[in-house]
């Protein structure tokens, strides 16, 4: 790390051309009786003035604590134990509260990762804004009003004047960033910390985001610290990185050569992870006999009617407008489009959690879009699903063994059957026996999610329909869950129709895909050609907005 | 907003058919009826008994009953008590004055300290006060309305003096300070429950609400500890318990209900106890009505502030 020692050289300069934050040996305790004793160890870096470091780390690996630390924001219960956050020769750390608080907002300004919840619903937007301002006793009321309406402008928000006005429940995901950077961007602060502010966003929309931030912080010359699970945004905006495991730091450098070369085998290991675009086709699971349709759909429709009471007016809204298409025996059908494109819907429509408005799907000859509940219930078995959110979709009252015998037990399997093929499928699906008898909260995302994988499994379905099934995973448990399921589709040839906003994802595990946008399918065929031949406008526009595209960490 | 109320009209009014339907039925089914009073009299005879059944209508059939006294309620005519031969808004008015005064002192009592004891144990949970909080409310909750009464009777009327055993004022007195000095103890103790109710629902809220990101956000904004609180916290915390608030109202009525017969305090709730005592039906059901418009006008007013405070809100 050579990077490392040049870096350090410049301690000695002037503040003006020196770091514009320097972390020292920082460590922050955890509350006793966690899994580690810091939440982050000894870790040393400089904010270089006027460029983005990125710090990446998986989930627990310490990295929003550090930069709550910087903002002085830790949660009560944690500690800062040793070490020094020095700011024009300041200790941050040293500074009583109201000294603190007048350094946010005007000096370190943050955006956070989820926009949904980071603005009061309460409070008008412009009233969000220039509370920064009054916060700081800066200006006139009529001047902070005028002022938020500029920096709305500047963040690139429509009609801004009408936006000051809005409440934040009527913006968009990633308007309301937009809003959040307006709001850090306030007092021209010097430093800007951001963390995860992109990954609760769609893709288009991340770009977008991702370019706002770069294009002002060349424009004001801010440092920026930004914080990433994703190698991927990391290739797109670092100047320079840190990547850290378990609230170590174990790598620093130039954003480029430590794609390039890295290091430590942790960096390695993540880069390895990142889900890239294939150049190729996936090799086809389905052994060559076995093409055949498992579940065929003719145009289906689903339409949400919203109001139409006595006193309002209907308003109908296509989630999924005229679909057809194929799903076969031992291959993967991928459904990729942002939030609201409907693929969810249609993933629902499948499994019959939605009812459809016309259209037809056909499985072993039979439509199942017209059949009464009564009736489908002998065939649910057969299509089963994996969820999101590992968290959420296991009652953490019930042991993994209930969850996941008590499906094909109230099916009519006996119970000592369906323990020993629950223990079975727990194993191939990497889980010890052990497993069988203990709860949900003892258990890390990316086990839960193989949990999920078990339940459906035991059924022996046709069909799995997995939703977003590796999003809220870390990248290295997001590999090994996608290689899980390739496994899987192996060994029983079922026939996979898997919902992802993330295309590299889809690139991995798909065989063909769906481009989905408001309702309807713009563009379907193989990912090589979805990606390297886009016929369709907004599929070109979703390919292009992948981040890490057209970056080292492509040909690494 | 005209649709809303209109619907909401609409539904209240289907509701107070329902609800009066089934308080008359009830209430005449019940053993005894009016004309029990009669039957003790000295050389009451049969026949009697059947005229003064004739006079007061009470020998039609029940449907007959209800949809006469319907009728005249639907044209202001909420009947005439029984027991004094006074029409039955003029009773419940002469009521009404002292449960208005018992119960919008108590209110502002309960809904301030809960208020401020369930903020307070959310933003220092855990502890000293927070710890004392929880077991005072646990106790509050957990004793009769009627004990504390009692007990407040005891220590601050009989042992220590200072305060009145019970009424509304000093014959001969009933000066303003005169009425606030009867209105202390029944207030604080019909207040004491609910005191308990809201500070918990109030923690449970800010805890709720003071984790979110959008307090990070102003605290990172370098907005004031205090008005992250006032602002941010309680604001967004206070929301839930508008909907609260709005059910309690027909609920102190009922609690009233026994700390006026503790206090003798001259208010509904002594009225609706004294006139089923006497079978005074058309009181009864006077007050009946009553409290069931008082329950649809709480939530009614609940529902405006909460749509006035919270943007996401919109009736329709």
């Amino acid at each position: 790390m050579t990077t490392q020692g040049r870096i350090s050289e410049n301690k000695g300069d002037s503040a003006m051309s020196g770091p514009v934050l320097s972390v020292r040996n920082l460590t922050v305790d955890l509350p006793k009786g966690m899994e580690r004793k810091h939440a982050v160890q000894d870790i040393s870096f400089e904010l270089p003035r006027g460029e983005i470091l990125c710090v990446i780390g998986e989930s627990g690996s310490g990295k929003s604590v550090t930069a709550n630390a910087l903002m002085g924001l830790l949660p009560p219960l944690m500690h800062v134990s040793s070490g020094e956050i020095l700011f024009q020769g300041q200790n941050l750390l040293e500074l009583d509260e109201p000294a603190l608080r007048k350094l946010r907002g005007r000096v370190v300004s943050m955006i956070f990762q989820d926009p949904l919840s980071a603005l009061n619903p309460l409070m008008t937007v412009g009233d969000q804004v220039t509370e920064v301002m009054a916060a700081h006793g800066e200006g006139t009321a009529e001047a902070r009003s005028a002022r938020a309406l500029e920096l709305l402008t500047e963040v690139g928000l429509p009609d801004p004047a009408l936006m000051l006005h809005q409440y934040p429940f009527r913006l968009s995901g990633g308007q309301r960033q937009r809003v959040m950077i307006a709001m850090a961007l306030a007092l021209e602060p010097d430093i800007l910390i951001a963390d995860e502010p992109t990954t609760a966003l769609d893709v288009t929309t991340q770009a977008q985001i991702l370019d706002l931030i770069q294009q002002i912080q060349r424009k004001k010359g801010m440092s920026v610290l930004f914080i990433t699970h994703d190698f991927g945004v990391v290739s797109e905006i670092a100047d320079r990185v840190i990547v850290m495991e378990k609230g170590h730091m174990v790598e620093q450098g130039v954003a480029d050569t430590v794609f390039s070369t890295p290091q430590h085998p942790y960096t390695k290991r993540l880069i390895a992870a990142v889900p890239r675009l294939r150049e190729t086709d996936r090799p086809s699971a389905s052994s060559d006999r076995t093409d055949d349709p498992v579940l065929t759909v003719e145009k289906l429709n689903l339409v949400y009617r919203s109001g139409g009471g006595w006193f309002s007016r209907q308003r109908e809204v296509k989630a999924v407008d005229d679909a057809n298409f194929t799903l076969r025996r031992g291959r993967t059908l991928g459904v990729v489009g942002e939030s609201g494109s409907g693929k969810t819907s249609l993933g629902r429509l499948l499994i019959k959690l939605l009812d459809s408005d016309s259209g037809r799907i056909l499985y072993k000859g039979q439509d199942i879009a017209s059949m009464k509940e009564s009736d489908f219930r002998a065939l649910r078995p057969k299509i089963q699903m994996i969820f999101q959110d590992p968290f959420a979709s296991l009652n953490p009252r019930s042991t993994i063994g209930h969850i996941v015998t008590i499906g094909p037990i109230a099916q009519g399997m006996r119970k000592a059957d369906a323990r020993a093929k629950a223990l079975r499928i727990l194993e191939k699906v990497g889980l010890d026996a052990g497993a069988f008898g203990r709860y949900p909260h003892e258990f890390s995302g990316g086990q839960r999610q193989r949990v999920g994988i078990a339940r459906a499994l035991m059924f022996d379905p046709d069909v799995l329909v997995a939703d977003e099934a590796v999003s809220a995973l870390d990248v290295s448990i997001q590999a090994q869950i996608l290689e899980l399921l390739d496994k899987i589709q192996r060994e029983t040839q079922v026939a996979m129709f898997f919902i992802t906003h993330d295309l590299r994802v889809a690139s991995q595990i798909c065989d063909e895909l769906l481009v989905m946008q408001k309702g309807q399918i713009v563009e379907a065929g193989p990912p090589s050609q979805i990606f390297y031949a886009p016929k369709n406008a907004y599929t070109r526009e979703l390919v292009a907005a992948i981040p890490g595209a057209d970056h080292a960490l492509q040909k690494a | 907003m005209a649709g809303f109320l209109v619907k909401r009209l609409w539904q209240s009014i289907v509701l107070l058919i329902i609800v009066s339907m089934i308080g008359f039925g009830v209430l005449h089914l019940t053993p005894g009826g009016p004309l029990s009073q009669y039957a003790l009299t000295p050389g009451m005879t049969q026949e009697t008994m059947d005229r003064i059944a004739e006079q007061m209508g009470l020998n039609r059939p029940l449907p007959i009953q209800y949809l006469d006294w319907a009728w005249r309620l639907l044209q202001g005519d909420w009947g005439t008590s029984y027991r004094d031969q006074q029409p039955v808004l003029t009773v419940i008015g002469r009521h009404l004055f002292a449960t208005l005064l018992l119960m919008v002192s108590s209110t502002v009592i309960s809904i301030g300290l809960g208020t401020w004891i369930g903020i307070r144990g959310a933003t220092h949970r855990y502890s000293t006060f927070d710890y004392t909080a929880t077991v005072g409310a646990m106790i509050a909750l957990s004793i009769p309305t009627f004990w504390f009464g009692l007990v407040g009777i005891y220590v601050f009327s009989l042992k220590l003096g200072w305060l009145p055993a019970g009424n509304m004022y000093t014959i001969g007195d009933g000066s303003l300070l005169d009425y606030l000095h009867h209105l202390i103890l029944p207030s604080v103790v019909l207040a004491l429950v609910n005191i308990a109710i809201w500070s918990r629902y109030m923690r449970t809220a800010t805890l709720d609400v003071i984790n979110q990101d959008f307090v990070k956000t102003a605290r990172a904004k370098g907005v004031g500890e205090r008005r992250v609180l006032m602002k941010h916290v309680v604001g967004n915390a206070l929301l839930p318990m508008i909907t609260l608030a709005g059910m309690q109202l027909p609920n102190l009525l009922s609690g009233a209900l026994v700390t006026e017969t503790v206090f003798t305090w001259p208010g509904m709730g002594r009225l609706f106890l004294d006139s089923l005592g006497y079978n005074d039906y058309p009181v009864v059901m006077g007050l009946l009505m009553f409290s069931a418009i008082l329950v649809l006008l709480g939530n009614l007013i609940a529902d405006l502030v909460a749509a006035s405070i919270d943007p996401r809100i919109r009736l329709a």
